[in-house]
């Protein structure tokens, strides 16, 4: 190939530096200088300039195709088109064919233009000065003495009480700004204190509603070993404020045989071995969704606290603070499970106000 | 007003004593500068000179993934209802016919499965975010190696540490947005995070969700915060950073002709400009590519959010990992404070690490400074292996956060290796403390052997890998003198004194007591460039001596 470079065009003599390198012989480790410049291949060889030119020139135009293929890809592909494409398996076609034209269509013309900077630009490396960033001292001098006067001129420093009241209204204006936050929300008031199954008494119980049948449960429904989710009677998806209540609202429901319960308060306030704990995690309210029938313990997925449900839902492992509450149940007159109060304490993440 | 015209032309021509322009451009340009002043602007910039190595198009990267994710996210905004309203979706996507969900899923859903392109363009723009936030780490991963925070630069390294910040908290809102399961997830954990603020918690999570969780408000409020606010203080934030970046110029790395006072390059234009500009398509052509063929992020398999429903790998976004690790690794301490208030200390204490484990990316600039007490410019990049402690410093970091980064996804790795969760746990709360202090030591003993090697390299030459037997027997490696480029390149680098304290009593015998402060900075400086810190570089004296002896050793 080297002997398509025409001789004259070859650089005269490789390796040495410009003037300015330093004297070298008294330190050895002083700077030699820039670099000669070393030619590439298409600065001396004019075949090899065309050759990238015509390389340049052929990624713009690859790129040109790309786009009308994009264009193409637009209108012809349905978008509920799914296609099987190895390894990535079924894909949408449009997607995949609007993604990688655009694709192509981009890099090309970045490959194209870095390619024309890499082969065909002047690669010669050109020292510019650095200025200091510092003014010199006549400079610094001369502003220090311009602000001196303007602040003598304005009396700033002489007339103490204008300077104090003018800091202290700025100061306190911000603070209408924060006063218009306050109709963002609500006061807290009791309201992470109480769940839907406040409105439940003695006399009027409300029916625990199975999440998903839709159905009132008998204690026959709720199998030993299964983890059975509830929800208040009366409480629609339809409902307006149906997400804020079943996050608090949730339930779910154990039945551990009653010899296995360790915590005696905690069987008293289930039915038969049916306890109904909340549902939302008490280290930042993850829905808990994971059970082992074995050792009764519930697993929060979000950062894996472990309850141990035959133990009160005591905590056994992860960052959860306290134990899940637990809403007291039994069965009304038909033989449905109910509820007969709220829970003893709020349900969820803790919180400052939050009674223990 | 305009005298010079009155004075220098006559009637017949016109008011300018401006060559003529050679053609239209010329002529277009000569319009402009009478209104801007590009002429001025553009004399200093257009061959501005910029060095290059492959690390300085970290920064770049970060810039054009952000013009990318601006581009797509107007698209998106273009589609998207953040509202919380109820709808009954009966899209094309079968599997959630009839299901409820809210306005700002259901809109998700439209733009993936009934606009064309607009699954392509919520790829990108979920791509893109991801990229940003990587290359904004690891650029200032560059910069903090080579020292490149040093004065003047100091207040560019904070910009650029508040964009990283904005970038991260940007993306958790965008990722918020959708209210997919997976979304609201993160809102939910965000809410839990806010109640255990103590005092203000319930009041400040009462004003911003418009209620109790999860409201009706969420969801428009980060919207505007995510498309507006956020990106509004980021572009300023990116302008000023840029500007500076102009203003001071690029850092280079030491090599022949490279000096404190200059910098050594190809000019803006054309060189830099086609490279530059180039790079952005194929950037954006990458983003592009891998959004055909990754899918991120697919909202329809998660479903719409409801509080009592939960995903299994609850993950969120690799950026936000850390602070998910230090969540999971936290005992759940609940301490019963002042007659019966709760004090979270479980979720509080993680929250307070998680910006301290930030911020003390952001001051590093500030304490270095202050322990060298270096008052000069810095221009020359320092080579990791040259500043020993900063570089371990830097790599215990790094360790701490990919310790974090295991633990926020203890699970993952749980059931992809078939390990205990609890072991993985409990290996990641002794990890938080050791690791970076053994990352730390390791560290800065590699980059005291490679300085050492260098050290070598100078005095003695490079290996030739030829042996030669001298005529004694003895077998030798012949090494070759290094060329005086490398010499110099080898012991450009500075090398800091310890600051010493001053002397017990000052020139009248009075005893003078040195401050904490003092004595705090005089123990630090040690560590840093004292014995141990590093190794001392070579001398002129020491490589005479040597060359004269013909280098045997
Ligand atoms: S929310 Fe359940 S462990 Fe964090």
């Amino acid at each position: 190939m080297s002997h398509d470079i025409s001789e004259e065009n070859l650089p005269e003599s490789h390796g040495d530096s410009h003037g300015h390198a330093v004297a070298v012989h008294d330190d050895p480790f002083a700077d030699p200088g820039l670099p000669v410049h070393e030619p590439r291949r298409t600065d001396i060889d004019e075949r090899a300039a065309k050759r990238a030119e015509r390389q340049v020139s052929l990624m713009f135009v690859i790129s040109m195709l790309a786009t009308i293929g994009f264009i193409a890809s637009y209108v012809i592909f349905d978008i509920d088109k799914i296609v099987y494409i190895f390894p990535l398996g079924h894909v949408s076609a449009l997607n995949f064919a609007l993604g990688l034209t655009l694709g192509v269509a981009l890099f090309c013309i970045g490959a194209g233009a870095v390619h024309w900077a890499r082969t065909l630009m002047s690669d010669h490396e050109i020292p510019a000065e650095r200025h200091p960033i510092e003014a010199d001292d006549e400079v610094r001098a001369d502003v220090i003495e311009q602000f001196r006067t303007g602040a003598a001129e304005s009396g700033f420093g002489r007339r103490k009480m204008i300077r104090n009241t003018m800091i202290g209204s700025m100061a306190l204006v911000p603070l209408s700004g924060v006063v218009l936050l306050r109709d963002l929300g609500p006061m807290p008031e009791q309201k992470l204190n109480h769940t839907g199954w406040q409105v439940a008494t003695p006399q009027k119980p409300l029916q625990l509603i199975n999440v998903n049948t839709n159905e009132p449960m008998k204690p026959e429904d709720v199998i030993v070993g299964s983890l059975t989710f509830a929800k208040p009677e009366g409480l629609e998806e339809e409902a307006e404020d149906f997400q804020v209540q079943i996050a608090k609202d949730a339930l779910m429901l154990v039945r551990i045989a009653p010899d296995d319960i360790k915590d005696n308060e905690s069987r008293d306030k289930g039915f038969e071995g049916i306890l109904a704990y909340s549902k939302i995690c008490t280290h930042v309210g993850c829905p808990i969704s994971l059970y082992e029938q074995q050792t009764h313990h519930a697993l929060c997925p979000c950062h894996q606290s472990t309850f141990d449900l035959a133990d009160g839902a005591r905590v056994i492992f992860g960052p959860a603070g306290h134990p899940l509450p637990q809403l007291k149940i039994t069965t009304d007159e038909q033989g449905f499970l109910v509820a007969t109060g709220d829970f003893d304490e709020p349900v969820g993440p803790s919180f400052w106000e939050r009674k223990r | 007003m305009s005298t010079t015209s009155g004075a220098t032309s006559s009637a017949s021509k016109p008011a300018s004593t401006r060559a003529k322009p050679a053609n239209k451009a010329e002529a277009a340009a000569d319009w402009a500068d009478g209104r801007l002043g590009i002429y001025t602007l553009a004399k200093s910039n257009l061959r501005k000179i910029f060095p290059d190595h492959w690390s300085f198009m970290l920064g770049e990267i970060c810039l054009y993934s952000f013009i990318i994710i601006i581009l797509t996210g107007v698209y998106l905004t273009l589609f998207f209802k953040p509202s919380m309203a109820e709808v009954v979706y009966h899209g094309p996507y079968t599997p959630l016919d009839g299901i409820r969900m809210s306005e700002a899923y259901a809109s998700t859903m439209d733009i993936s499965f009934e606009i064309r392109g607009g699954l392509l363009i919520r790829q990108i723009h979920h791509w893109a975010a991801l990229v940003f936030v990587a290359a904004m780490l690891v650029h200032m991963m560059r910069v903090f190696f080579t020292g490149a925070f040093r004065k003047p630069r100091e207040i560019n390294w904070v910009f650029g540490f508040l964009l990283l910040v904005l970038g991260m908290f940007d993306g958790f809102f965008g990722y918020s947005l959708p209210d997919d399961l997976l979304s609201g997830t993160g809102i939910r954990f965000m809410e839990g995070a806010i109640l255990a603020v103590p005092i203000v918690g319930t009041y400040i999570q009462m004003f911003l969700f418009g209620g109790q969780f999860p409201g009706t408000d969420i969801v428009p409020r980060f919207f505007t915060i995510h498309v507006l606010l956020i990106p509004g203080i980021m572009l300023g934030l990116l302008v000023a950073h840029l500007i500076l970046v102009f203003y001071h110029k690029h850092t280079q790395w030491a090599g022949p002709g490279k000096t404190e006072k200059n910098v050594v390059g190809m000019p803006l234009m054309p060189v830099y400009m086609a490279k530059a500009g180039g790079f952005f398509f194929l950037v954006f052509g990458i983003i592009s590519a891998i959004s055909a063929i990754a899918t991120i992020n697919p909202i329809w398999a998660y479903g719409p959010y409801r509080p009592d429903q939960v995903s299994t790998d609850a993950q969120p976004d690799w950026y936000m990992g850390f602070s998910e690790g230090l969540i999971r690794i936290m005992p759940g301490w609940e301490i019963s404070v002042w007659g019966g208030h709760t004090l979270n200390l479980g979720v509080m204490v993680p929250l307070a690490i998680f910006p301290l484990v930030l911020v003390a990316i952001a001051v590093y600039p500030f304490i270095e400074g202050w322990i060298t007490g270096d008052k000069r410019e810095h221009h020359i990049l320092d080579r990791p292996r040259n500043a020993p402690v900063r570089t371990a410093l830097g790599a215990a970091w790094i360790s701490l956060y990919l310790v974090l980064l295991v633990g926020g996804g203890n699970d993952l790795f749980a059931t992809h290796f078939h390990l205990s969760l609890n072991s993985i746990t409990y290996f990641v709360r002794v990890g938080f403390f050791v690791v970076p202090v053994i990352v730390f030591f390791v560290t800065k003993r590699w980059c005291l052997g490679l300085q050492r090697r260098d050290k070598e390299k100078v005095l003695h030459g490079r290996e030739s890998g030829v042996i030669k037997r001298l005529p004694h027997g003895e077998f030798v490696e012949v090494h070759t003198p290094l060329a005086a480029k490398d010499l110099h390149t080898l012991t450009a680098h500075e090398q800091h004194q310890p600051v010493e304290l001053a002397a017990a009593t000052d020139e009248n015998g009075v005893a003078r007591k040195a401050g904490v402060l003092a004595k705090t900075r005089a123990k630090l400086s040690e560590g840093y460039f004292g014995e141990g810190g590093q190794i001392v570089k070579p001398t002129a004296e020491e490589f005479r001596e040597i060359e004269s002896g013909h280098g045997h050793h």
